[in-house]
């Protein structure tokens, strides 16, 4: 049984290539001044709303490139991005698979699922064959909430973007504020790429990875 | 069976990337027509840099006005990043109050001149308030005052097939914007701060003051500006001592 299209398949490593590129860089363009602010402006000498235990560091060989990069792979996302969007909806990927189903929203079948969580218990191939309720959400919410903040609040540190659609920044009330958030977004997103992680070793890595690079959980012989 | 398949696979691959990079070539030629094109958009991270400047200059097309905000709004604390060149000719000038300091301004233009500090004083001028971002992540608000430099071009008659404006500073961190941001009306050549002479550190005696790009585009310590339609043989070729320290060319990130 095809577990994911090609096209998922494709844009799916793709974009871990890319978001790969965008932590490491966003990381060398952080360090460059590791404290966070609140509101419009933020420098040293002025209050910070924390600062990050972090160095300054102030190497220009890291900061350069790490710029360059973030934005180069910042496109490789909004190109992938767009293509797995527009063609998950075209083909109902995200309501057959991702919307979650009806029955998801029992309260017993909602408790099953935490308790197999917290209880580490792995997924039959049975169920492992359709995205659980907390897959589905996290999966929508990455794709739908989490990105495409990230690209507003990155937007909203443009000041040409801003000089054109001002509202980017001032619905943030400030420049630093969507810095801070656009930090607190990408923590999010690392941590579900952490999740994502573990969760594809607990569920078994092999079977998992193959799947997303074939498109299917079994080996070709055991399949014909 | 197998084989031919993948020897036709091969085949209709190579053809389709021929295509596209031929595809690519064609697109960047058009947009180097329509001034698209970022100087640096052939290092190893062009392409991004491309579709940054692209894109963005494309949106900008309206001639959008960062943002200006009030007296109050000012920050009280205006960090310095690169401080003032402590050799000469720069000190002798600094020591001299800049009485000596001429701005250069030659190449694409009618008539070469050279203005004094009091000389761009006596022009027409502006004050604006507007948001100064370091690409450190830093940023500050501050009152900046001087002259248009969109006025200067017209002044020393500066040719409509003129596509860059190259900016030397006293050090050696040299740059260029493009001609729709030079004549843009809040890119000043900024004489004052905060209602004040601009001190040494931020740029005496002349800064560029563009607040639609990052601080590292508003040039310090000017000492000469050129107007050119290629960049290609001005220093090496990408538009500003930027990229070869790894940073892209544009500022408006």
């Amino acid at each position: 049984m095809l577990r994911h299209s090609a096209l998922v398949r494709a844009t799916h490593w793709i974009h871990a290539a890319s978001f790969i590129a965008l932590v490491l860089s966003g990381i060398a363009i952080l360090l460059a001044y590791p404290r966070m602010h609140w509101g419009k402006t933020g420098t040293v000498g002025m209050p910070s709303l924390f600062d990050l235990p972090l160095p300054f560091v102030l190497d220009l060989g890291i900061r350069g490139p790490g710029r360059y990069l973030h934005f180069l792979a910042a496109w490789a996302t909004l190109f992938t991005g767009s293509v797995y969007v527009i063609s998950g909806l075209h083909t109902r990927h995200f309501r057959k698979d991702l919307l979650p189903r009806r029955s998801d929203l029992g309260l017993q079948s909602i408790r099953k699922l935490v308790l197999n969580h917290l209880r580490f218990r792995r997924p039959t191939e049975e169920e492992a064959r359709n995205y659980n309720l907390l897959q589905r959400l996290s999966y929508l919410g990455v794709v739908f909430v989490l990105l495409p903040f990230m690209f507003v609040s990155g937007f909203a540190m443009s000041p040409a973007i801003v000089s054109v659609f001002p509202i980017v920044e001032t619905m943030f009330g400030g420049r630093q504020t969507a810095r801070t958030l656009h930090f607190f977004a990408a923590d999010l997103l690392v941590l579900f790429l952490v999740v994502h992680v573990a969760m594809v070793i607990l569920s078994g890595f092999v079977k998992r990875c193959r799947a997303m690079i074939t498109g299917y959980a079994t080996p070709r012989k055991a399949r014909s | 069976m197998n084989n031919k398949v993948s020897r036709r696979k091969i085949i209709t691959t190579g053809l389709a990337a021929l295509a596209g990079v031929s595809g690519l070539g064609v697109a960047a030629k058009i947009a180097d027509r329509y001034g698209l094109l970022a100087p640096d958009h052939q290092g190893a991270f062009g392409v991004g840099e491309a579709l940054t400047y692209g894109t963005q200059r494309l949106l900008m097309a309206s001639h959008s006005l960062a943002r200006e905000f009030s007296r109050s709004e000012i920050s009280k604390v205006h960090p310095v990043n690169h401080e003032h060149p402590g050799y000469d000719p720069y000190k002798r000038l600094l020591y001299g109050k800049f009485a000596d300091w001429r701005l250069y301004v030659d190449g694409m233009v009618a008539h070469p001149a050279a203005f004094s500090l009091d000389g761009l004083k006596r022009m027409p001028f502006r004050s604006q308030i507007t948001e100064l971002a370091c690409e450190e992540g830093w940023s500050y608000i501050g009152e900046w005052t001087g002259v248009q430099l969109s006025y200067i071009l017209n002044l020393v008659g500066a040719s409509p097939k003129a596509k860059w404006v190259v900016l030397y500073p006293f050090n050696d961190f040299w740059g260029s914007i493009d001609m729709p941001e030079a004549l843009h009306p809040q890119t000043l050549l900024a004489f004052g701060m905060n209602g004040e002479d601009l001190t040494a550190d931020h740029g005496a005696p002349v800064r560029l003051r563009i607040p639609r790009q990052l601080g590292y585009k508003n040039l310090k310590f000017l000492a000469r500006i050129s107007v050119v339609d290629s960049l290609k043989n001005v220093g090496d070729g990408n538009g500003s001592a930027a990229p070869e320290i790894g940073y892209s060319w544009y500022g408006g990130i």
